[in-house]
Parts: C-alpha cells; structure tokens; sequence
C-alpha cells in the first residue's frame, strides 16, 4: 500500500425519522504520504461526515478506510483534528491548549520537551508571547493558530482540517494561508482539508477532490501541479484562472446548475 | 489604583447599604408609624443588645443546617444532573417528575416532614434545605453537560480518551460557570428551607425560632433584627460562593469593554 490515507468505495446513510438518509455514495479519495488534498463540494453534500470517518469517530455502512495501511476501525492517536470552531479550552493557556493531546496519547516526549515542543509549534504560526494568555484574550484567527498547534503536537500521521478557515475574515485567512505552507514546511504531514473556498484549495493543496451533490461521490479530481510553497501570487496566474474556472464549473454540475456534457467549456 | 478599586468595591456597597438605613429610619419617622407596625433601625441596636447571645447560637444552628443542606444539594444535584446531562432517556424520564416535585410549595412539605421525622429538628430542617435548593443546581448541571458542542468531545475523542476523561477535563470544567450561577440561587432558596422549618416547626430552634418568639411576644423590633440578620446570613454565604467561583470559575468572567 503506498497511499497514507486509502478510502475505498465507501457508502454511508444516516438513520432519520424519515428513513435512511444516504449522504456517501461511493467515496474513493487517496492521499499519499506528505500529500495534502483537498475535499470541495456543494453545502450539505457529506463533508464533515467524510473527516469523522478518517478519524474513526464513526464506521461507514459500506466500504473500506484504511490509514497507514491499517483498516480504521476506531479513533487513533495518529490523527490530529481542527474545525471551523477552534474549541480551546476557555479555562486553560493557550500553552495547556496545545498540550492537551499529550495528556491522552502515550508520548516519548518529557514534560519539558513538549513544553519545548509546543513553544516552537506557537512560534511557527506566529503566536510567540501569547503562551500564557487564555483563549479569550486572543482573536479568531489567533485562536485558529493555537487550534493548529494543537492538532499537531502529538505529530500525527494524517491531520485533519475542516473548514479551519471558514468564519475568519478574508485578509486573516489569507494570512493562515502562508502560515500553513510556512507549516508543511517545517513539520511535514498527510492532510485531508475540508473547505469551501475553491482559491483556499488551489492555494493551499495538491489535489482537489470535488464531491457530487448529496449523496456524495467522488466527482472530479484535479491534480495542483506544484514547485514547493506557494506565494499569493501564484493565486493570480493563467493557470490559476483555469484551474478555478474547471473547479468552479464540477461545483455547478454537484449542485445540478450545469450539464456533466458542456464540461469541454 | 489598587487603592482605589477596592474603595469602590467595598465602599460603594457599604453606601448603598447606609442610604438604605437612612431611608428607612426617615419612612418611618416621617409616617410616624408604631413598632408594631414597621420598626426603625435604631429599634432594632437595643434588640441586637438585649439577646446578642440568642443571635449567635441561633444564627450558628441556622447556618450550619443550611449548609449542611446545601453541600447535600450540591451532591445530589450534580449527580442528577450528570445523569441527566448524558442521558436522553433519563432526561426525558426524570423532567417531568423534577419540575412537578419542585413546583409543590415547600410550606405545604413542612408539615408533612415534621409528622414523618418527629422530633428530628435538626434532620428535618436540613432536609427542607436541601429539598428546595437542589433542583436549579440538577437543572444547571444537566444543561451544561447536554449542550457541550460536539467538537469538544470530537477532540479527545479522536485520539482515543474515554468518556471519563472527557468528562473531566472538559465536560465539568466547561460547566462550572452554569453551576455558580445556580449555586448563587441556591444559596438563598437553602435559606428559605432552613427558616420554614424553624419557624413553622414548633419548639424550633434558629433564627427561625427566635423570630416566631418575637412574634409570640409582640416584641416586632424582635423581629426585624431577624430578618436583617438573616439577610446578613445571606450575604455572607452569597459572597462565600463569589469567592469560590473567582477560584474555580474565574476564567469565564471577561473583562467589561
């Protein structure tokens, strides 16, 4: 197996009051070790469900996710998780924030290396001085960063990222933009990142997986070709146009606004 | 600065508090009521007087049966809570049941208790503290619990921490600030059981009591030193559990601006 994250065929229904309500319907999406890929489609169409299932938080009704060449049947330390809500917790640092995973997942590290660690981590998304602060002391997009360093203290395997970006302003987020190639850099990893934001996913990855209205199925994968990080330059070439215009256009067919037929144009 | 910021956090109060008297003293001065019908604060320095000694035993009885009742409260209303916080079912089952039994007037449960426990002063009245005073804290616990946004358990949920652990390093702590504001009601709510009891059971003993003497006796100055005794009672257990929730809770107070 040479796919960190391999998702097989995977089909998945939710039990409502009105019978089963299917929101996967043949999910194939596969990362490679180091890769980032990105999971676009229409509001609704079973992303979130798609980010429980890699994190083993629940078990699809059909199909295969495997991790590490390891069928996920559960939740595994190896994942590191950050949502659109940064969820810090209110009466700790931001210092015991990032720290909190260590208090679960058995560690190598001493109490003063993660110490260590997690300051260099604050450092690295720009959050330096700011150790001792509470979240409720710091901005959204700085409680983003803290949520970052936190989903990678324990350094996971495969980090998980849905839509971390979504309710900050466009300068903040384009600034989290920079500090996540900034990131990648310094501290490798295999990411899944959920957006809505079709720039964020050229920008930021390096394959784009468009999901199919709900229930969702692997629609089009479009492979980022890149050279190392990206400036937000890069947002505003030729290839960038076209590689917006295409996505932009498999959003419109998900949503059933254009034809599959007229994808030449 | 510090100076002065506790200036106006002690002397501001202690204003409040004096204009009050003052008002007070001129209402029933200047309608020239009698003692039996409103006393004035200055009836009330000679009752302090007379039965200083009464008011210290009796306010040690009434105040160690209502914490008595309340630290009950506190117990059995968190665990209520918890089990109703993490279960729909027993959500669903004890609602009804908490809210009918919490809607019954305490005073109507008095003599009921005293018939049942005869002579049980002491058990009786904590009791009543602690029937009164343990619902908002079951209520506030449950509510805190059942509203933890999902994510917060999806964090240490995927990296494999039990339920307990999720309980204790999130679950609790994040309700904290839901249960000092019930506490802070409960407080008060315990005070009403304890005083209830005293005063309604007969050969009561607290401040209860003493007030029901008063009333016996015609002596109303009596009574009014009571009542502001007991509020006094109130406002130092008020500020007890200010000061625990600035320990264990300070976190979620923001600074104002």
């Amino acid at each position: 197996m040479t796919n960190l994250i391999e998702i097989k065929g995977v089909r998945h229904a939710y039990q409502t009051d009105a019978g089963p309500l299917p929101v996967l319907d043949g999910l194939e999406i596969s990362v490679p070790e180091g890769g980032f890929v990105a999971v676009v489609g229409p509001s609704g169409c079973g992303k979130s469900t798609l980010t429980r299932l890699i994190a083993g938080l629940m078990k699809p009704d059909h199909g295969e996710v495997w991790l590490h060449g390891e069928r996920v049947k559960g939740p595994r330390s190896t994942v590191g998780m950050a949502f659109q809500n940064p969820v810090l917790l209110e009466w700790r640092t931001i210092l015991k924030n990032v720290l909190l995973p260590l208090e679960i997942v058995p560690s190598k590290l001493s109490k003063k290396q993660a110490e260590e660690r997690a300051r260099f981590l604050l450092s690295l998304v720009g959050l330096e001085g700011f150790e001792d602060k509470r979240p409720s002391e710091l901005s959204g997009g700085m409680r983003q960063r803290a949520s970052l360093c936190r989903a990678l203290i324990h350094q996971p395997e495969v980090l998980i990222l849905d839509e971390p970006f979504g309710a900050l302003d466009a300068f903040t987020r384009e600034d989290l933009w920079q500090t996540m190639h900034k990131v990648k850099e310094r501290e490798p990893f295999t990411g899944v990142l959920i957006t809505h934001d079709l720039r964020e996913s050229i920008f930021l990855a390096d394959q784009v997986v468009v999901l199919s209205g709900r229930p969702a199925r692997t629609q089009y994968v479009l492979d980022i070709p890149s050279s190392g990080p990206r400036t937000l330059d890069d947002l505003y070439t030729p290839e960038a146009a076209e590689q917006l215009n295409i996505l932009r256009h498999q959003i419109q067919i998900a949503q059933g606004r254009a034809a599959p037929e007229d994808i030449s144009g | 600065m510090t100076a002065q910021k506790y200036l106006r956090n002690i002397g501001v109060p202690l204003l409040a508090m004096a204009i009050f008297l003052v008002f007070w003293e001129w209402l029933v001065w200047y309608n020239g009521w009698p003692k039996f019908k409103m006393a004035a604060p200055s009836d009330l320095l000679p009752a302090y007087q007379r039965h200083w000694n009464l008011f210290i035993t009796m306010g040690w009885q009434t105040l160690w049966r209502t914490v008595l009742g309340l630290l009950l409260a506190v117990l059995f209303g968190t665990l209520l809570g918890m089990i109703m916080g993490f279960s729909r079912v027993m959500r669903d089952a004890l609602y009804p049941l908490l809210v009918g039994f919490n809607a019954i007037p305490k005073a109507t449960v008095v003599p009921i208790v005293a018939l049942m426990f005869v002579g049980q002063h002491d058990f009786n009245t904590v009791l009543l503290a602690f029937m009164i005073s343990f619902f908002p804290i079951a209520v506030s616990v449950s509510i805190g619990l059942s509203t933890l946004e999902p994510e917060y358990r999806d964090i240490l949920r995927s990296l494999g921490a039990s339920q307990a652990t999720i309980f204790w390093k999130i679950a609790l702590p994040k309700t904290l600030p839901e249960f000092f504001g019930a506490l802070k009601v409960a407080v008060t709510l315990a005070f009403i059981g304890t005083n209830l009891m005293e005063i309604v059971s007969p050969h009561g003993r607290g401040l209860g009591a003493l007030f029901d003497s008063g009333r016996t006796n015609s002596d109303f100055p009596l009574m009014f030193a009571v009542l502001i005794a007991l509020a006094f009672l109130g406002i130092v257990l008020y500020y007890i559990v200010v000061a625990l929730e600035k320990i264990f809770a300070g976190w979620a107070e923001r600074s104002p601006g």
